[in-house]
C-alpha cells in the first residue's frame, strides 16, 4: 500500500520523537509503573494528539490510516506512550459520531490539543465482552442525570478530565441493545470516585482504574446520542478504535524484530554471530513476515473503514484479530532469539512480550473478533 | 527582526551513505538529505530570536532542484518562507563562486540579521558564512554560543567559543552570524508546522536572476577534486585480561609510552 505524502511525513515526524525522546523512556515508564506525564506533554506540544480531529477543533483533520502511523511508530520504542493517542481517540470517537455540534466544540478543543484527557467506560466486573449486562444506572431527574454504579478495567480512568460512561438509562427495554447511553461525565463532578488502580502484567505506565459513581449529577446535555442508542455507540465506537489497537500491535511487534535482528548480528556462538545460523534466520524471517502481513492488513482496513465501505466492523475485527496474534507471536519469538537475555530486564523484548498480551485481550477479546467476523460472513447466507 | 538562516541540505550523517559519484562529485542520490548541522543551531538560534523580539525568519539554500524537499523540513520548524537558488551551472560549484552566489541572493533581501552555519557536514570549506560577510561587505561574528541582538540601539553582541572560553564582541546590525552547537539543541517540529510547511512559499532563483559574472563559464572552478579515499581502517585494538590492579598498570604504561599521561 502506497502512503501519501503527508502520512509519511508525519510518521516520519512522529518516529523521530519516538526513537530520540520516547525511547530512552519506556523501561522506567515500566518498571516503575508511573503515567509519563512528560509523554502526554511530548504529544500535545508537538500535535501529535491532534491527528484525528477536525481542524474547526484545533486538529490536523488527518485520516484513520494516519493515526495508526502514529501509533505504531511510538509504539514501536513503548507500548504504554502509544496507548496515549488510542485511548484519547477511543473516548474522542462517541463524540465525534454521536455529539451534536455545540457538544463537539465544548469537549474536542481540549482534546486535540491534549490538554484533556478522555476515557471510554464501557467494561464492569460483570460486564466485559457482553455489555447487555452492565449494571451502573442513570436515572434523569429533571434536567439531569444520577448515576450509580462502578466501572472496572477504564484505560486512564484515574487521569482522565472525562470519561464517556455507558449507563442503563431504559433498563426495560425489550431489546438488551437499546438498555444503555452514553454519557459524558467531568471527573472533577462530586460523586465521582477512582477506587483502585489495577496492577498490570504489561502497558504498565497506563493507568487502568476501577471508577465508582456515587450519586453523580451531570447535566442531560451531557448525554451523547439518543437515550437508549449506548450500546451502538459503542459498536460504532470499536470499528474506528479496533485499528488503533492492531498499529499498537503492529509497532510493538515492530520493535521486539528490530532488537532481536540487532541482536543476532551481534551476538557470537561457535564462533560466529547466530544471525548466520538457519535456524535463528528462519525465525526472522517468520517475524518479519508476521509482520509485515499484519501492517498491511491494518492499513488495508484503515482505507476500507474510512471509504465506510459498510463491513467496518469486519475490517476493525480482523485486523485487531490478526495483528494481537502476530504481535504476542513475534515478541515471543524475539524472547528466544535473545535466549537468556530475552528474559531479563536488561534488553526491552520482555517488556514488549509482557506488553503484547494486552492486545488480544481489550478493545474485545481475540474470541469476540471471531465471533464479529463469523456473524459478518454468515450473515443473510 | 528579519532574519536570513544559510540552510544547506547535506547527505544524512545518521544514514552513513554519503559517497563521490564517478564526476568526484557528491553523489546526491546515495543518501537522503537533511539540513546540516550547524545550519540547524543557526536556524534554531534564529527561532528564538524573533520569538524573543518579533520579526520573522527567512531561509536561503542554493541547492539542486530537489532541494526544497530538505528547505520543507526547515520551514516546519518555523521558518516562513525559503529562497532557493538552483540553477544547473553552479552544480559542483566551488567556495569562491558558492559566496559569490549566496551573497547575491541574500543582498535581495532587507535583514538584520544572516545566520549560517560556522561550517558542514559534507565540506571542509568552513567558509561560506565568513565568506557572505566579506563579500556583502558585512561585519562577521563568528563561533557563535550566544546571540544577544539590541534591536532599539542597532547593535548585536556575539559570544564567541575561544580557547579560554568567550570572547564578548560587538557590532552595528546588518550581521552576519556563524554559529556552532553551543547555542542550544535544535527543536522538534510540530506536525502543525509541518503541514503549514507544505504551503508556505519557496522563491526559485537561477544565476540569471541574481546577476552577471557570479560563476565562471563551463564550470571552470578555481578548485576540483580530483580523488576520494576512505580513511585508513584502524588496526585491531589490544586487549588487556589481566587482573584490575595490573590491567591498570599495563595501561598507564601504555599511555605513558605515548606521552599520553
Amino acid at each position: 500500500m502506497r502512503l501519501t505524502e503527508e502520512q509519511q511525513l508525519l510518521r516520519d515526524a512522529v518516529r523521530v520523537l519516538a526513537d530520540e525522546k520516547i525511547a530512552p523512556r519506556a523501561a522506567e515508564i515500566d518498571r516503575t509503573a508511573t503515567w509519563p506525564e512528560d509523554v502526554r506533554a511530548l504529544l500535545a506540544k508537538h500535535d501529535v494528539f491532534a491527528i484525528p480531529f477536525d481542524e474547526r477543533h484545533g486538529g490536523l483533520g488527518s485520516d484513520l490510516l494516519t493515526l495508526c502511523l502514529a501509533i505504531e511508530q511510538i509504539s514501536r520504542v513503548c507500548a504504554t506512550s502509544g496507548l496515549i493517542l488510542a485511548v484519547q481517540a477511543l473516548g474522542a470517537i462517541p463524540i465525534q459520531e454521536a455529539g451534536t455540534q455545540e457538544q463537539q466544540d465544548r469537549w474536542l478543543p481540549g482534546l486535540a490539543s491534549g490538554e484533556k484527557l478522555i476515557a471510554f467506560g464501557l467494561t464492569e466486573a460483570d460486564a466485559g465482552s457482553d455489555p447487555s449486562g452492565i449494571r451502573t444506572r442513570a436515572v434523569r431527574d429533571g434536567d439531569e442525570y444520577v448515576i450509580n454504579g462502578t466501572k472496572r478495567f477504564i484505560s486512564h480512568g484515574s487521569v482522565a478530565d472525562y470519561v464517556v460512561v455507558f449507563a442503563a438509562t431504559n433498563p426495560d427495554a425489550d431489546k438488551a441493545s437499546r438498555r444503555l447511553s452514553a454519557i459524558l461525565v467531568e471527573t472533577d463532578r462530586p460523586g465521582f470516585k477512582v477506587t483502585r488502580v489495577e496492577h498490570k502484567m504489561g502497558i504498565r505506565g497506563s493507568p487502568t482504574a476501577e471508577l465508582a459513581f456515587d450519586n453523580l449529577r451531570v447535566p442531560v446535555a451531557n448525554r451523547l446520542g439518543e437515550e437508549g442508542q449506548g450500546f451502538s455507540i459503542a459498536m460504532k465506537t470499536f470499528e474506528r478504535s479496533r485499528p488503533g489497537i492492531a498499529a499498537q500491535a503492529v509497532g510493538i511487534a515492530q520493535g521486539s524484530l528490530e532488537v532481536a535482528a540487532a541482536y543476532a548480528r551481534e551476538r557470537r556462538q561457535f564462533g560466529k554471530p547466530i544471525a548466520d545460523l538457519q535456524m535463528v534466520q528462519a525465525m526472522l524471517a517468520d517475524m518479519d513476515a508476521s509482520t509485515e502481513s499484519a501492517r498491511q492488513l491494518l492499513y488495508a482496513a484503515c482505507e476500507a473503514i474510512e471509504r465506510g465501505y459498510g463491513d467496518a466492523a469486519r475490517w476493525a475485527a480482523i485486523c485487531k484479530l490478526v495483528a494481537g496474534d502476530a504481535a504476542m507471536r513475534v515478541t515471543t519469538d524475539a524472547v528466544q532469539v535473545l535466549g537468556g537475555y530475552g528474559y531479563i530486564d536488561e534488553y526491552p523484548v520482555e517488556r514488549m512480550m509482557r506488553d503484547a498480551k494486552i492486545t488480544q485481550l481489550y478493545e474485545g477479546t481475540q474470541q469476540i473478533q471471531r465471533l464479529i467476523v463469523a456473524r459478518s460472513l454468515l450473515a443473510g447466507s | 527582526m528579519q532574519i536570513l538562516v544559510l540552510t544547506k541540505p547535506v547527505p544524512d550523517p545518521a544514514a552513513g551513505a554519503e559517497r563521490l559519484g564517478p564526476d568526484n562529485r557528491l553523489d546526491r542520490a546515495a543518501s537522503p538529505t537533511v539540513v546540516n548541522g550547524n545550519d540547524e543551531y543557526a536556524l534554531e538560534a534564529a527561532l528564538q530570536l524573533v520569538e524573543a523580539h518579533g520579526g520573522e525568519v527567512v531561509i536561503l539554500t542554493m541547492a539542486p532542484a530537489n532541494g526544497t524537499e530538505t528547505m520543507r523540513k526547515a520551514l516546519a520548524l518555523g521558518a516562513v518562507r525559503g529562497i532557493h537558488v538552483t540553477d544547473e551551472a553552479l552544480a559542483g560549484a566551488d567556495l569562491p563562486t558558492t559566496i559569490r552566489v549566496l551573497a547575491a541572493a541574500a543582498a535581495q533581501e532587507p535583514f538584520d540579521l544572516l545566520l549560517g552555519g560556522l561550517d558542514t557536514s559534507d565540506g571542509a570549506g568552513g567558509a561560506v558564512t565568513a565568506g557572505v560577510a566579506a563579500c556583502l561587505g558585512l561585519p562577521l561574528l563568528s563561533a557563535a554560543a550566544a546571540i544577544e541582538p539590541d534591536p532599539a540601539a542597532g547593535r548585536v553582541r556575539v559570544r564567541r567559543l575561544s580557547a579560554r572560553g568567550y570572547d564578548l564582541i560587538e557590532a552595528p546590525m546588518p550581521a552576519v552570524i556563524s554559529c556552532t552547537q553551543a547555542l542550544g539543541a535544535p527543536r522538534y517540529p510540530s506536525l502543525k508546522g509541518i503541514m503549514a510547511a507544505r504551503s508556505r512559499q519557496i522563491a526559485s532563483r537561477s544565476l540569471a536572476d541574481l546577476g552577471e559574472g557570479l560563476a565562471p563559464a563551463d564550470g571552470a572552478w578555481a578548485t576540483k577534486v580530483v580523488a576520494s579515499e576512505p580513511p585508513v581502517t584502524r588496526a585491531a585494538g589490544r586487549t588487556i585480561t589481566a587482573a584490575p590492579a595490573d590491567a591498570a598498570r599495563e595501561i598507564a604504561d601504555f599511555l605513558a609510552d605515548r606521552r599520553l599521561i
